[in-house]
């Protein structure tokens, strides 16, 4: 038995992911919505799924299609915007109770299948443009939620480390946009754009629940007309520097209790690689749990925060360190970190920290696949990077990771950007 | 054992409370890789005044004692449990919370070994002053990392306005200052007194074989020597109905101003049915006031006093309970007109049989999506448990709420003289 039923199916202009499971007492839909992170694009893109879930041609308020998913035994309708590599993601998700477990037998999963399709391809519009009382809302509440990363400053902290890092490739745009460039999109700019992004963007759903394939991909089928005029997607290539010259150092003061400690490395190696297995085996060891060395030392033994860690991207193919310390254990804080990198360059791995590091990940993919979201997430790489590798594969790989596949991995990773967000007057 | 079957939902609970009176509940998910176990004890940080274990007197205990305790239960003197757990194949984890403190771990490799780790160090304890000092810096470091989030700073300090008396108002991480007091004298006064396993709770839900589960359970506290202890005197100073504070004003650095505004529940003794009914049917409300397909959350929105991180809550504890509404908004004072206006405009009106039908189903269909989550069923069991109600009660009594039970928590909850606001505005520099 494989520990994921998932099957594949090209329909018109998407492909169809189904994953029978009895795991769950709903069924998610989740459609992710991929294209290239473009400089004159990415606002709109980020505003886009806003707009969509605020009215369809039948229910043309927000108001009203809350109504309709709440009479579905309140089926949940959610978007989500993330980078993955190259690409800026959208992802529109629907979760419907399974009538299952209900005393009454509406059947739900249809209508579901049927709202979701409308949500993308039926929105309420006017002429060729969405409907401006929308798009004014939404422009608002885009601007809000950028302007709202300033407050959580560890958010805030982490995109000024991307802003610096990545200055020269696309990578540095926040998924959310640019507050400057929110007002100057139209409802019909941005519908022009939404032309676009369902004739080009490539289009994947992922169905996860306890109901057949045949019937699933019956109602995809059903739901889901596209253009016909729709283009092959665009595929973009990593672009980014291939070499660290110098570190680069950032400070920036705020009237903050704690300083924010963000380091960002190079490592050159995405989730199509041979040696990703071993990069994230090397993250493990390095700061991914709380045996590892970040945690062990900065905490631990120093007392220095409450929290210090490291977790990878794995289609940019990077790592992000991060600590929260009193702003004067600035230079000891990053000493520390910079010895822990270098413990690994050495080879100074013991086995119970391997062997730790390796149950942990096993651990940690299997408990992601419980989750419908994690377990989407998990299969999706395998669009983003073109490279297939089964849930078995992965696990049994990572148990092969030796010592010296993580020492060689280390040894590529160069630590490109350190920002610090320290506090005022101290 | 005894087994607790609920039909509609396809589940059966396992349940047993053993001679030393610790309750067991196991709740296998076959289809599940993920096994996931909460040991919970029924204490946290409102417990500062009480009558220690074998002593006469009442004692007051430094503020965030029950979150320093839970740090410290993972040391032990061949080192730290979290790397016993790691090495297990397991990922461990506690919290505190105002009336529990848990510990859990979930894996998806070998359940006994490290459910025997799970027991075996929470009855364990091993403090000494050395250690007690050097988790001052790191929990230290905790409070700066939550004084420095305005999200967290608005929703405590809009339960600070709340309570005179209460110690729901003081921070369950304490402070600085009150935590550099801790001993380990303290730790272990505190924990003989609310550790003892006829005040915990055991949760165990995965691809588990129960009766096996159970035995291993039986076994290991068999092993070990515990002698009755009397309920434990926990004392509360009486707590005025109206809040403390109406208004407050917290300065921070962000650009978005925050606003929170709740309602401060008068008599908040409730436990069992009546405070499940009390419960789901605020909750009921507030989703009929300020859900996502109502006016009001078109017009906060048309308005631009809300954005998608707006939400609303009611919480019910013995001793505190209250509602909250809140978010992110431009205009901190506005929405409080607002939403206060919007309240008393719903209380006005007899309540719409289509709306409750369509808020009903509504929260039904939210709370199958959570039980999903062995992580919920396992956290929110132990908390209903504690209150002396069941969890999959919930979409029964969801079900059967008559419009009477809600206009009756509606006139009875809602009043002016109950509701408090606090904001996070701008700071000016």
């Amino acid at each position: 038995m494989t520990l994921v039923d998932h099957h594949v199916a090209d329909l018109p202009g998407m492909t169809l992911h189904t994953i029978e499971t009895t795991k769950y007492k709903t069924t998610s839909l989740i459609l992710q919505i991929k294209s290239p992170i473009a400089e004159e694009e990415v606002t709109k893109r980020a505003l886009l799924p806003y707009v969509l879930q605020s009215g369809t041609e039948r229910y043309s308020s927000s108001k009203e299609l809350r109504g309709a998913l709440d009479g579905l035994y309140g089926a949940t309708l959610g978007v989500d915007l993330s980078k993955k590599g190259e690409y800026q993601i959208i992802t529109l998700r629907m979760d419907v109770a399974n009538e299952k477990f209900l005393s009454d037998n509406t059947p739900l999963l249809d209508r579901a299948f049927e709202l979701l399709s409308q949500v993308f391809l039926k929105p309420a519009k006017e002429n060729e443009a969405f409907l401006p009382r929308i798009v004014q809302k939404e422009k608002r509440s885009l601007k809000q939620q950028i302007e709202s990363i300033y407050d959580d400053k560890m958010r805030y902290a982490n995109k000024r480390l991307i802003e610096e890092m990545f200055e020269e490739e696309p990578y540095r745009f926040n998924v959310y946009g640019n507050e400057q460039e929110v007002d100057q999109i139209t409802p019909e700019t941005l519908y022009d754009y939404y032309q676009k992004v369902i004739k080009e963007d490539e289009i994947h759903l992922y169905a996860v629940g306890d109901v057949s394939k045949d019937a699933l991909q019956e109602l995809a089928k059903k739901h889901f007309v596209f253009p016909a005029d729709r283009m092959e997607p665009k595929r973009t290539s990593s672009a980014g520097k291939q070499r660290v010259d110098e570190v680069k150092e950032v400070f920036e003061e705020q009237e903050v209790q704690q300083g924010k400690l963000h380091m960002g490395y190079r490592t050159y190696i995405t989730y199509s690689d041979p040696e990703y297995l071993a990069l994230q085996v090397f993250n493990g060891v390095f700061g991914g749990f709380s045996h590892s060395k970040l945690f062990m030392n900065v905490r631990e033994k120093e007392s220095l925060a409450y929290y210090a860690a490291s977790r990878f991207e794995s289609h940019k193919g990077i790592i992000f360190v991060m600590s929260g310390i009193e702003t004067n254990n600035y230079e000891k804080t990053v000493k520390i970190i910079n010895e822990q990198l270098e413990e690994i360059r050495n080879g100074n791995i013991t086995d119970g920290e391997l062997e730790q590091t390796k149950a942990m990940i096993r651990n940690q993919i299997l408990e992601t696949v419980d989750d419908s979201t994690g377990l989407v997430e998990v299969l999706y790489h395998e669009v983003v990077s073109r490279h297939k590798r089964t849930i078995e594969e992965w696990l049994e790989g990572i148990q092969n990771v030796t010592k010296e596949q993580i020492r060689d991995v280390s040894k590529k990773i160069q630590l490109d950007t350190i920002y610090f967000l320290k506090g005022r007057g101290e | 054992m005894e087994q607790i079957h609920f039909n509609q939902l396809k589940e059966t609970l396992n349940h047993k409370t053993l001679p030393n009176g610790l309750k067991v509940y196991i709740l296998e998910k076959k289809d599940f890789n993920k096994t996931y176990a909460t040991f919970t004890t029924h204490y946290g940080s409102v417990d500062n005044h009480f009558v220690p274990l074998g002593k006469d007197d009442k004692v007051k205990v430094p503020d965030g004692i029950a979150h320093f305790l839970e740090h410290k239960l993972f040391e032990k003197e061949h080192g730290d449990v979290f790397q016993d757990f790691s090495k297990q194949g397991a990922s461990a984890n506690a919290f505190t919370t105002f009336n529990r403190t848990a510990y859990l771990f979930s894996t998806t490799g070998d359940v006994e070994k490290n459910l025997t780790t799970l027991i075996d160090f929470v009855q364990a304890p091993y403090f000494t002053e050395k250690t007690v000092e050097k988790e001052k810096g790191i929990i230290g470091q905790e409070i700066r990392m939550y004084d420095d989030n305005p999200d967290w700073r608005v929703y405590f300090g809009l339960i600070a306005n709340m309570y005179k008396k209460h110690p729901v108002a003081i921070d369950i991480a304490g402070t600085v200052e009150s935590i550099a007091k801790i001993t380990k004298d303290d730790l272990y006064e505190c924990y003989n007194t609310f550790y003892h396993p006829s005040n915990m709770l055991l949760f165990i839900v995965g691809p588990v074989d129960a009766e096996k589960i159970m035995d291993l359970v039986e076994k290991n506290q068999a092993g070990k020597d515990y002698s009755d202890q009397p309920p434990i005197e926990r004392f509360f100073d009486e707590e005025p109905q109206e809040p403390a504070n109406k208004k407050e004003v917290l300065h921070m650095p962000v650009q978005t101003p925050k606003c929170y505004m709740g309602y401060k529940e008068k008599r908040p003794q409730r436990s069992g049915r009546d405070l499940l009914v009390r419960e789901l049917s605020i909750n009921l409300l507030l989703e009929m006031m300020f859900g996502k397909s109502t006016k009001n959350y078109e017009k906060l929105y048309e308005e631009g006093l809300i954005d998608p991180s707006f939400s609303f809550d009611y919480t019910e504890e013995m001793g505190f309970g209250f509602s909250m509404i809140g978010g992110d908004t431009t205009d901190p004072d506005t929405f409080a007109e607002r939403i206060s206006e919007m309240v008393n405009e719903f209380k006005q009106q007899a309540l719409n049989e289509e709306d409750l039908e369509r808020a009903r189903k509504k929260k039904i269909g939210s709370f199958l999506r959570a039980l999903n989550s062995p992580e919920f069923i396992a956290n929110q069991f132990t908390r209903y448990e504690f209150n002396d109600m069941n969890l999959f009660d919930v979409i029964p009594t969801f079900e059967e709420l008559t419009v009477k039970q809600l206009q009756d928590a509606l006139n009875d909850h809602f009043q002016d003289s109950q509701l408090t606001v606090c904001q996070v505005k701008k700071k000016q520099s």
